[in-house]
C-alpha cells in the first residue's frame, strides 16, 4: 500500500502545513488523537458502528445495465454513496471527525460548505453526538443553496453568510480558518475535503477509504476481478482519493479524476486546477491551483457548488505528477446531459458534482472493450440541485451570472 | 541595507531608552505612487522601521480592516514587482528599515530565490509569512539567508513551551509577538497573561520583541511595550491613512516615546 504521507504531512513536493503559529499546536494535537485512535479498538469499534447502523453502509455497488447498453461499452458499476444518510459520501469523514473531537475533549465545531452536503453532515454528526456546529457558507451559496440553510439550522447548526470574495466556498474556508484561529482552544475544524494543512489531506482520505475499499471487495464478488477503470469527480477530492486510495498499487487499474471544466477551459470560467493551474498555497497546503501570475489565487467557476473550488489536495497532485491518475475535465453542459442520461436510463438522479463523473464515461466507453468493467463512484445524490437543473434545463443550459 | 540595518534601528532605539514602533501599511492601498511618500511620513513621525503588506487574495490571518485594504490594493492592480520597483527607487536616500508582510503564495509564484535577491535589491530588510509555521520554514530560509533578509517570526499565545524556545532561539530581526488568539484588528483589550507572556519572550528570545495584532490606542503602546521591546500597528494604521487621519497616525507613533 502506498505510504504517503511522509510523518510531515508531504506527498513527493506537495502538502505540508501552511497555516499561523496560533493554529499549530491544534494541527500537532489532532494529527496525534487522529494516530491514536488509529490504534484504538474502541474508538474503530465505535466508527464501525455509526457507519453500519447510522450512516447505513456498506453501499452498494450496482452494476448499471441500461447505462451499460446505451454507451455500448464497458460494463459500468455505480458506487451508491448517494445512499448514505444525507445523501453524499461527506459523512463518512464528519462522523470520524466528529469523534475525534470527541476524543480531543472538545465540545465544538466549525466546517465551512460549499453546496451544503458537507454542512449538512458537519449539522448532523453534531446533532447526534451533542455538538455545538457553526458552519460558513459563502453568501452566493446561500442563494442557490437556500434549502441546505434550512436544513443545517433545522439540525441546530449556526450558518454564517460569508460575504468576502465572490461569497463561495473560497472564502467560506478562509473565513472558517480565521473563526478556528480565534476559537481554537475549544473547537475543532471539520475540514471537509481533502485537501488545507496536515493532517487534513491524510484524515479525510483514511475516513472515506472505506469506500474504495468496499469497492474492492464487491468488484472482485460480483466479477472475479478488479475493474478495468475507475473515474471520480474532483473538486478537494475527497470522494475521489476515498475511492482511488485502495487500487493505487494496483497498476491495471486506470484511474480517472473529473474536474469542473465549467463553461469551457478556453473560457478560464472553470475549476479545474490540477488540469490547468500550477503549483501554489492556498488554505494550508502545496498542491494545483488556480491563480495568476503574481500569486493571487482565482475564481473558479462551475455549475456544481461543490466542486466550485481553485484548489485541489495534495495527493491528487502527487498522483498526477507520478502519472498514476489521469485529470480531466467536463464541462457543466456535459454534466447537465449525465444527469439526464443517468435519470432516464437507471432512474437515479446524481448530485451535480457526480455527474461528471459519470459524464466522463461517455468518453471511455468508445475506448474500453465490452468485457472491461469500469467503475464509477455516484459520490452524492442530486435532489440538492434539482432546482438549478431545471433553471438549467429551461434556459438551456447555462447558468453562470 | 539588509537585516543590519533592521538590528541598528532596534540598537538604536533600545539605547535611547525608548520603545520600538513599526506601522504597518498595505502597499498600493491609496495608489502606488504614493507608497513613498507614506513611508517617508512615517518615517519623519518617528516609526523605528516599516511593515509593508503586500496584497493576497487569501489572507486567513488578517481581520476585515486589512483585507478590505488588500482588496482595494488588487484592484488598483497592485504587483509584488511593481511594489519592489517602487521601494527601490528611493533605496538610497530611505532612512527606515522596511519588512515586508505577505503570505508564501505570492513569494512562491514569483520564486523564492528570485523575492529574496528582488528584496535585497530593493533594500527590504526582513520578511514575514503569518502562514509559514517552524515547520515549513526549510522553503525559504536558505534564499533569506544568502541575501540577509531577516525571517521574522511570529509566536503566538497558543505556542507551547517547546515551541517558544524553538522561535525564540531562531528569532532575527525581531519577534513578533502574536497577542490575541485570532486574527489582526482593533481590540478593546488583551488576556490577563499577556504582560508575563510578553516579559519571559523577551528573557529568552535572541531578537527584540515586538507585541503585535490588535494594538490600536497610545494606551495600548504604553502598556503592551512596558513588558517587552515595542509594538505592531497595523489595522489602525491602514484604517487611519485611509481615512486621510495623519494626525492620528503622527500621535499614535509618538506615543512610544511616553512608553
Amino acid at each position: 500500500m502506498a505510504t504517503y504521507p511522509t510523518e510531515t504531512g508531504h506527498y513527493g513536493s506537495f502538502g505540508g502545513r501552511f497555516v499561523p503559529e496560533t493554529l499549530m499546536p491544534a494541527i500537532l494535537e489532532l494529527e496525534k488523537a487522529f494516530i491514536e485512535s488509529k490504534e484504538d479498538p474502541a474508538f474503530q469499534e465505535e466508527m464501525r458502528y455509526y457507519l453500519k447502523q447510522y450512516v447505513g453502509r456498506e453501499t452498494p455497488l450496482y452494476y448499471a445495465e441500461r447505462l451499460t447498453a446505451i454507451l455500448g461499452g464497458p460494463k459500468i458499476y455505480l458506487k451508491r454513496e448517494d445512499l448514505n444518510h444525507t445523501g453524499a459520501h461527506k459523512i463518512n469523514n464528519t462522523i470520524g471527525q466528529a469523534l475525534l473531537t470527541q476524543r480531543m475533549g472538545k465540545k465544538k465545531v466549525v466546517a465551512e460548505t460549499g453546496a451544503g452536503q458537507h454542512g449538512v453532515a458537519t449539522a448532523t454528526v453534531s446533532a447526534l453526538l451533542g455538538l455545538e456546529c457553526i458552519i460558513f457558507m459563502g453568501k452566493e451559496d446561500v442563494r442557490r443553496q437556500a434549502l441546505n440553510v434550512y436544513r443545517m439550522e433545522l439540525l441546530g447548526a449556526q450558518v454564517v453568510s460569508v460575504d468576502q470574495g465572490n461569497g463561495t466556498l473560497k472564502d467560506a474556508v478562509n473565513e472558517a480558518m480565521r473563526y478556528w484561529t480565534a476559537n481554537v482552544e475549544d473547537t475543532h475544524y471539520i475540514f471537509g475535503t481533502a485537501a488545507g494543512p496536515h493532517p487534513f489531506p491524510q484524515i479525510v482520505r483514511d475516513f472515506q477509504r472505506i469506500i474504495g475499499d468496499e469497492t474492492r471487495k464487491q468488484i472482485i464478488e460480483a466479477e472475479g476481478k478488479l475493474p478495468e477503470a475507475i473515474v471520480a469527480c474532483v473538486g478537494g477530492g475527497s470522494n475521489a482519493i476515498g475511492m482511488f486510495y485502495p487500487f493505487v498499487d494496483d497498476r491495471d487499474v486506470k484511474m480517472y479524476g473529473v474536474e469542473a471544466g465549467g463553461m469551457g477551459l478556453p473560457t478560464g470560467k472553470h475549476a479545474a486546477s490540477l488540469t490547468e493551474g500550477k503549483a501554489g498555497i492556498l488554505h494550508g497546503s502545496l498542491s494545483y491551483l488556480l491563480q495568476n501570475d503574481d500569486g493571487q489565487v482565482q475564481e473558479a467557476h462551475s455549475i456544481s457548488a461543490g466542486l466550485d473550488y481553485p484548489g485541489v489536495g495534495p495527493e491528487h497532485s502527487y498522483l498526477k505528477d507520478a502519472g498514476r491518475v489521469t485529470y480531466d475535465a467536463v464541462t457543466d453542459e456535459e454534466a447537465l446531459e449525465a444527469v439526464r442520461l443517468l435519470s432516464r436510463t437507471e432512474g437515479i438522479i446524481p448530485a451535480l458534482e457526480s455527474a461528471h463523473a459519470v459524464a466522463y464515461c461517455k468518453k471511455l466507453a468508445p475506448v474500453m472493450d465490452k468485457e472491461d468493467v469500469l467503475v464509477v463512484c455516484l459520490s452524492g445524490r442530486g435532489d440538492k440541485d434539482v432546482n438549478t437543473i431545471r433553471e438549467a434545463h429551461e434556459t438551456g443550459g447555462n447558468l453562470h451570472d | 541595507m539588509t537585516k543590519a540595518q533592521l538590528d541598528a534601528a532596534f540598537l538604536t532605539v533600545s539605547e535611547a531608552g525608548e520603545k520600538a514602533f513599526v506601522p504597518y501599511i498595505m502597499a498600493g492601498d491609496g495608489g502606488l505612487e504614493s507608497l513613498n511618500e507614506r513611508i517617508r511620513f512615517l518615517a519623519d513621525s518617528g516609526a523605528t522601521a516599516i511593515e509593508l503588506g503586500l496584497p493576497f487574495s487569501d489572507p486567513v490571518a488578517d481581520g476585515p480592516t486589512i483585507q478590505a485594504a488588500g482588496i482595494r490594493a488588487l484592484e488598483a492592480g497592485t504587483t509584488v514587482q511593481a511594489v519592489l520597483d517602487e521601494v527601490a527607487k528611493e533605496k538610497a536616500s530611505r532612512n527606515v528599515p522596511l519588512v515586508i508582510m505577505t503570505y508564501l503564495n505570492p513569494v512562491f509564484a514569483y520564486g523564492v530565490e528570485a523575492f529574496a535577491s528582488a528584496c535585497a535589491a530593493a533594500g527590504i530588510s526582513g520578511l514575514i509569512l503569518p502562514d509559514l509555521p517552524l515547520e515549513e520554514e526549510g522553503l525559504v530560509v536558505e534564499a533569506l539567508q544568502k541575501h540577509e533578509i531577516a525571517l521574522i517570526r511570529l509566536v503566538a499565545l497558543t505556542s507551547t513551551p517547546d515551541r517558544i524556545r524553538a522561535l525564540a532561539e531562531r528569532a532575527e530581526g525581531f519577534l513578533y509577538a502574536v497577542t490575541v488568539a485570532g486574527t489582526t484588528g482593533e481590540r478593546a483589550t488583551f488576556v490577563d497573561q499577556l504582560g508575563t507572556h510578553l516579559q519571559e519572550l523577551k528573557e529568552i528570545s535572541k531578537a527584540p520583541v515586538l507585541a503585535g495584532f490588535g494594538v490600536s490606542t497610545p494606551e495600548h503602546v504604553k502598556e503592551l511595550s512596558q513588558y517587552c521591546d515595542g509594538v505592531v500597528v497595523g489595522s489602525k494604521i491602514v484604517d487611519a491613512l485611509h481615512q486621510g487621519d495623519r494626525q492620528q497616525v503622527a500621535e499614535l507613533i509618538r506615543s512610544r516615546k511616553q512608553a
